[in-house]
């Protein structure tokens, strides 16, 4: 690893970013990284945009803010949030991992604004980006329960890449210590079908 | 089974109450202030919810239950240091916890008490929000520390503001005076490996000397007293291991940094490859200034460049410290805020620092290509997110209620806002409705002064909002102002039951204290009539009986209180929910074709109820609706239907 492995996770409030950081930290940190988590969430629980970056080096400790085009992966929860990434934080090497589903900002409810097309946000992304994964996780994870294991879904997707320095049995660990005994099987299942979809993109 | 699974979840959060320590664990740097005043055997720690501070409290208050420490949610933040304070005179260690608009709520006290001094180590900590994320205001609270006369220290990593909060309370018992400690959000919302350490016992006995009293008579005393206590905290800051240098004997530019501005300036750095040309200072222990520490460092430069969140604090201060030191520094040019190298406002960025380091050493910043590649595919701007009202929120259905009245009453009536989650009336998602937000209480005092206009031919009615908790922390001296004063005002206390903005903290209206020890909780209905004025109570959800409720107390005069009481969606979300299924009949919905513009979209703004592009009909987002069923009874053709939930 150079400097840092520098990971984006964005959204809007609600959608479960700030959880999925804080597991991949504590799970980076069972297998000895430094870890840095910057989470930029203001007035999130009003439906405003979430990031987080999470920075991980084997030797040194970040700062809490990623230096601009310099992630090395995005993970998007919402399209329009992930879009909004590319231009300051991505560079043509960044790995995308973008949910499909857009939430539609209260501007473009109400008609003042027209929510960009997704399909050109998927081009955009695919023009720019070093690798794109466009998933349906929305989708996936209301049949898993509901739309708040979104984040699972897409964690279980990231640790499917390679190189990724955890795999999904970091995560289980982490969850396993945290979670519930009831929660845990659901969780688990949407880390596979996080992977799972990665692999079905990919063939 | 629920109590066993109860517990596993808050293990995992509670690592902070580890009585063992000696290993590395993942903390938040709000949770590290509260992991290092516990390894300190803090006592007593009180506070006012307020982000970026609200988690530090939080936090000891889970520990409160494994350890014999006490932690309160005080009623406002100046009560909080006096509580807090209190500890201290009897020998306790204490901590009071805010965020940058509390310590100016604490400032009469404070700048007393530096006069009187303290006795068990007292920490003031102050979360600033530079670029205001989630405030009224970006202010710099470190000016409190010159204005008080009292150290400051600024921790930049986690790790350094556990350390650092451990060692403010020995600081403060060596001078006998309170400690500033300033975090900013980013670095009390960052997470990062913190070593931890064992913790104390706690056997701490209180116990007020009577012989000891703490005022501060004879004042020209107490504050030459004041000044040498600074100065023994001048000579400890001297070898301070929070101050440290590093970079070349002779750099061609010297910066001078503080708090997590310092990581930024670092990382452009080492991006740059200028490790070999700039010096980098980073100063821990801003106030008073270690002075021989920065002769040292200025003798090696010219060209000093300052990075520090917010204000031109240390840099003002080391100006200064060199129009005294000039002989021995030489002459300087400082570059920072004041010279425009640095924003004058807003939060600063690795990006900001890159682009100023850039410029200075002629150097491109090779990224440029790709975000000009980027603006060529995506030549617009992306559509802003605008903050709004969650879904089911009871605020949107009490703004729609007082937007209908006005308009009924039609005298060019507004809303004197405060603050809260209800300071978004400002917005499209209230409408629009509120016309003035400042400090908590405030919309209160504003709304007393305008009530005796009619002296001078005012007569717009006015309401006055204030959320519960906000109301317990500073409203009531306005509201008892109005009273007095035979002011006309109209309260709306919208109650929901919780500090919903800063993460449902438990106030004096709710039966739970911070500990979660059952207590009394302040009736808002009878406080208010006692002091005899008539109160009614709406339900926001309820909009058309809430309109005509107002309506008619806008018709009445002086001062008259409305409870808007509904539970914050949030909290009933997690309490079970809400009863009803929503569906928009496309049948009954006429779309475009309506006339009413697309009322339900474009006004009532719910991010559950969207517009459908392609029907050209609206719809309800089943994603986001949470089932409160304020909507259906704004539609004019009656489309949006609610049906009761059966239970599965």
């Amino acid at each position: 690893m150079a400097m840092a492995l520098n990971i984006i996770i964005t959204g809007v409030g609600g959608q479960g970013n700030v959880l999925a950081s804080q597991i991949i930290g504590r799970a980076a940190v069972n297998r000895g990284y430094n870890v840095t988590i910057g989470e930029t969430f203001g007035l999130s629980q009003r439906g405003g945009p979430v990031m987080s970056h999470i920075r991980l080096s084997e030797n040194k400790t970040c700062g809490p803010l990623i230096p601009p085009n310099m992630a090395h992966m995005v993970v998007g929860l919402e399209p329009l949030e992930t879009l909004r990434v590319l231009k300051e934080f991505g560079n043509s090497e960044t790995v995308f991992i973008a949910n499909a589903r857009p939430i539609y900002p209260l501007n473009v409810i109400a008609g003042d604004v027209e929510y960009p097309d997704l399909e050109w946000i998927r081009d955009v992304l695919d023009q720019s980006a070093g690798r794109l994964y466009w998933l349906d996780a929305t989708d996936t994870a209301v049949e898993l329960g509901g739309p708040i294991m979104l984040n699972m879904i897409l964690l279980g997707a990231l640790c499917s890449l390679s190189p990724f320095p955890l795999d999904t049995g970091d995560i289980e660990t982490v969850l396993t210590a945290f979670l519930p005994d009831s929660k845990l099987p659901a969780n688990i299942k949407a880390l596979a079908m996080g992977a799972e979809l990665i692999h079905r993109y990919e063939n | 089974m629920r109590r066993a699974e109860k517990e596993k979840e808050e293990e995992g959060s509670e690592m902070i109450s580890d009585r063992e320590g000696g290993k590395e664990i993942l903390l938040q740097g709000n949770e590290a202030i509260a992991r290092g005043a516990l390894e300190a055997g803090v006592a007593f720690c009180a506070g006012y919810p307020g982000n970026p501070s609200s988690e530090i409290i939080e936090n000891l208050a889970k520990a409160s239950q494994r350890l014999p420490i006490y932690v309160e949610w005080s009623v406002n933040e100046k009560v909080a240091l006096e509580a807090a304070t209190a500890a201290s005179f009897a020998g306790c260690r204490a901590m009071a916890c805010m965020k940058q608009n509390g310590v100016n709520v604490t400032s009469d006290f404070l700048t007393n008490l530096s006069l009187s001094g303290t006795k068990g180590g007292l920490v003031l900590v102050s979360c600033d929000d530079p670029g205001g994320i989630s405030s009224t205001n970006e202010e710099d609270a470190r000016w409190f520390a010159r204005l008080a006369c009292i150290p400051l220290l600024e921790p930049a990593t986690p790790r350094e503001a556990l350390e650092m909060t451990r060692w403010a309370f020995v600081l403060s018992e060596a001078i006998e005076n309170i400690v500033l400690l300033r975090s900013v959000s980013r670095l009390s919302h960052t997470r990062s490996n913190v070593l931890i350490r064992g913790l104390p016992e706690f056997d701490v006995k209180a116990r007020f000397d009577p012989d000891i009293p703490f005022h501060t008579f004879p004042v020209v005393d107490k504050d030459r007293a004041r000044h040498e206590k600074l100065n023994r905290a001048a000579h400890d800051f001297e070898t301070s291991v929070f101050n440290s240098y590093d970079g070349p004997e002779n750099p061609e530019l010297l910066i001078i940094s503080s708090g997590c501005a310092w990581s930024y300036a670092r990382e452009s750095v080492e991006i740059l490859r200028l490790e070999e040309r700039v010096g980098l200072l980073k100063m821990g222990t801003t106030w008073p200034l270690p002075q021989e520490l920065l002769k040292r460092h200025l003798r090696q430069c010219d060209q000093i460049l300052f990075v520090e969140e917010i204000d031109a604090f240390l840099e003002d201060n080391v100006k200064a410290f060199c129009a005294d030191a000039g002989e021995e520094t030489g002459t300087k040019v400082f570059m920072g805020r004041s010279s425009g190298h640095i924003p004058l406002c807003g939060e600063l960025s690795p990006s900001i620092l890159l682009q100023v380091l850039g410029e200075h050493f002629d150097q491109a910043w090779e990224q440029d290509r790709f975000q000009a590649h980027v603006n060529s595919l995506m030549p617009e701007d992306l559509p802003p997110r605008a903050f709004g009202f969650c879904p089911g929120c009871p605020h949107r259905g009490s703004y729609y209620a007082i937007k209908t009245a006005l308009a009924w009453d039609n005298r060019d009536g507004f809303v004197s806002g405060d603050i809260g989650c209800y300071s978004l009336g400002l917005f499209p998602t209230g409408f629009n409705q509120v016309k003035s937000v400042h400090a908590m209480g405030s919309g209160l005092g504003l709304a007393s002064g305008y009530g005796k206009l009619d002296l001078f031919g005012f007569d717009q009615p006015v309401i006055t909002v204030c959320g519960d908790s906000t109301f317990f922390h500073a409203g009531l001296p306005g509201l008892i102002n109005a009273k007095f004063n035979r002011a006309d005002i109209l309260l709306l206390i919208l109650d929901n039951s919780a500090t919903a903005m800063t993460g449902f903290q438990p106030h004096p209206g709710i039966d739970t204290t911070a500990m979660g020890q059952p207590t009394d909780p302040v009736d808002l209905e009878s406080l208010c009539r006692s002091l005899g004025m008539p109160v009614e109570v709406a339900d926001p959800y309820d909009i058309n009986e809430s309109a005509r409720t107002i309506y008619g107390l806008l018709k009445q005069e002086g001062p008259r209180v409305l409870v808007m009481r509904r539970k914050c969606a949030l909290v009933q979300g997690r309490e079970g929910g809400f009863p009803y299924r929503m569906r928009v009949d496309p049948d009954a919905c006429a779309g475009e074709e309506c006339g009413c513009n697309r009322y339900c979209t474009r006004i009532f703004r719910c991010p559950g109820l969207i517009w459908n592009t392609l029907s050209k009909k609206a719809e309800i987002d089943s994603v986001i609706c949470v089932g409160c069923g304020i909507c259906a009874d704004i539609c004019p053709q009656g489309a949006i239907e609610r049906t009761v939930v059966e239970e599965e």
